[in-house]
């Protein structure tokens, strides 16, 4: 198509989404709903990850070693506990420091009369790979003059779930949403071919090419997705912030919930990638059932 | 220049509507076809216009092949054809000279040649003061003059009416037939598909009658024994 008509295709594009300003709301309307949904559930699994991440990073096995050991002898172990593979570190931790850290902050006399000697001496172990937490909790249960190994497996785990099933189904929700979206925009443009069938037909007659005669079409399939992303992500953007001021509210510091603005250039991409897709999907949609000959 | 052999149709409903066509016409000529209401007349016109593939026989239109043509080709063969109908197909919301203009556009003509010929062809069919009225503030037979400027526009070789004054008077009908034989003296070749005997004697024109999806007479009488 020659040069100087790009300006009119695209004014006839532009034109006809606001001859059926109605439809095209509508249409704008559901992709922001559509997207907005789909990045809501982007962010939290997100978020979600994040705190998950930092749970696992937080993940301490205590290896408790038998009561009858020297502190020398204890100490001695530490060397078969950091030949395990999956050991990052193991610090050791005499009686006499556990019981310090066990008393803490709280008032020293609350906890007279109690001796050193109740404690054991123990080791804190950080892992290379979280995942492997329960085979490494066995073989250091295996090493001589271990007595006891504990570990906080099951909190990481239950996060990792949820989060499992959070990613599943914004999956699942994002995919229907995305149908949605993509019937009613077809459905727009489909509506913006109906109603110039006789211009179609003229078209035809004279001898426009069939590219010529889409292109509007697709400019007005791009331009509500388009549309539809750019309100998405202002209107994602103001409701996350909300959110996350809710959630900083509450004081719990285990959960991570990052600034929008940390993400706003990933945000942006998958908006604009999104709407651009179900716009020109949209209207290819039904160009190809209308436009055959 | 067309090129009609041993062309038949066969709709999927199972109608015959042509049984064998051999038609030839030239560049240059004036030709009147003619024959009853069903006899396959517009079945040929959607041929020519590859809105339809023939079922047999071959189809020659301005040198492209019709029976094998490539989708993407047909636009271009179009645009070697201005087609006129009974019914006008004007855009109702455009002016006589959008009207005409869209035919240009449409094929991506530039502003600067479609300002320079958009007059010119009004001018020809005799609505150089109308160019700014809408279709329905004209009479039937200006708006069927808009329809021709439009079919002229793109400086077709071939000009094909189907029935263009089956919705005009008389003396209407009489004038758009004068408008294309001046439009044929042009050079461009003109056919009329007509029903209307009368009309069709006040000619001397070559007559190609049908039938039932063949043809019955071919010649340059300028009458056919013909009774609606
Ligand atoms: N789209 C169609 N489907 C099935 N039959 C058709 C169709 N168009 C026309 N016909 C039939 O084909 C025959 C020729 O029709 P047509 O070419 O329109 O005749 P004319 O223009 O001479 O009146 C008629 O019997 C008509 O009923
Ligand atoms: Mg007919």
């Amino acid at each position: 198509m020659k040069h100087n008509n790009f300006g009119y295709l695209l004014g006839e594009g532009v034109r006809a989404m606001f001859k059926h300003g109605f439809m095209s709301f509508a249409a704008i309307c559901i992709t922001v709903a559509c997207l907005v949904i789909i990045n809501s559930f982007a962010l939290i699994s997100y978020n979600l990850d994040l705190t998950v991440g930092e749970v696992q990073k937080e993940l301490r096995i205590v290896v408790c070693i038998d009561e009858n050991y020297t502190e020398a002898e204890s100490k001695s172990v530490g060397s078969d506990i950091n030949l395990l593979p999956n050991v990052a570190n193991a610090e050791f931790v005499s009686r006499q420091q556990a019981l310090e850290d066990f008393i803490g902050d709280s008032d020293a006399s609350l906890f007279e009369g109690l001796e050193a000697d109740a404690m054991r001496d123990q080791f804190v172990v950080t892992l290379v790979d979280n995942a492997q937490v329960a085979e490494t909790k066995e073989a250091l249960e295996n090493i001589n003059g271990v007595s006891d190994v504990y570990a906080d497996i099951e909190v990481g785990n239950a996060l990792a779930t949820i989060r499992t099933v959070l990613y599943i189904a914004s999956l699942a929700i994002a995919a229907v949403l995305l149908i949605v979206s993509l019937i009613i925009i077809s459905n727009t443009i489909r509506l913006a071919m109906l109603d110039r069938r006789e211009e179609i037909a003229i078209m035809k007659m004279v001898g426009a090419t069939n590219s010529f005669i889409r292109f509007p079409f697709f400019v007005e399939g791009f331009f509500l997705g388009l549309f539809g992303a750019v309100f998405s992500f202002f209107i994602e953007w103001g409701l996350y912030e909300v959110l996350r001021k809710a959630v900083l509210n509450t004081g719990l510091k285990v959960i991570t919930i990052i600034p929008f603005t940390d993400m706003l250039v990933p945000m942006a991409l998958v908006c604009c990638v999104a709407g651009f897709v179900i716009g020109i999907f949209g209207s290819v949609m039904s160009i190809r059932r209308f436009l055959k000959v | 220049m067309i090129d009609l052999v041993n062309v038949t149709k066969t709709y999927e409903t199972g109608t015959h509507a042509l049984n064998g066509i051999d038609m030839h016409i030239d560049d240059g000529e004036f030709v009147f076809l003619v024959g009853a209401s069903g006899s396959g007349k517009s079945t040929i016109i959607k041929l020519l216009t590859a809105e339809l593939k023939p079922t047999s026989g071959s189809i020659l239109v301005n040198g492209y092949k019709l029976e094998s043509i490539k989708r993407s080709s047909v636009p271009y063969m179009r645009r070697t054809l201005g087609v006129i109908f009974q019914d006008f197909r004007l855009i109702e919301n455009k002016t006589v000279y959008e009207n005409v203009a869209f035919a240009m556009r449409v094929i991506g003509a530039s502003a600067k040649e479609i300002k320079k010929r958009v007059p010119y062809v009004l001018e020809l069919v005799g609505l150089e003061n109308k160019g700014r009225r809408l279709p329905n503030e004209l009479s039937g037979g200006e708006q069927q003059r808009v329809a021709i400027a439009r079919a002229l526009i793109n400086n077709p070789t071939m000009i094909i009416a189907d029935e263009p004054t089956g919705n005009l008077d008389p003396a209407r009908s009489f004038e758009i037939m004068l408008l294309l034989e001046q439009i044929n003296a042009l050079g461009t070749t003109v056919m009329v598909v007509t029903h209307e005997k009368g009309l069709v004697d006040r000619f001397t024109k070559r007559v190609v009658a049908i039938d039932e999806g063949r043809v019955i007479s071919d010649g340059m009488d300028g009458y056919y024994n013909y009774e609606a």
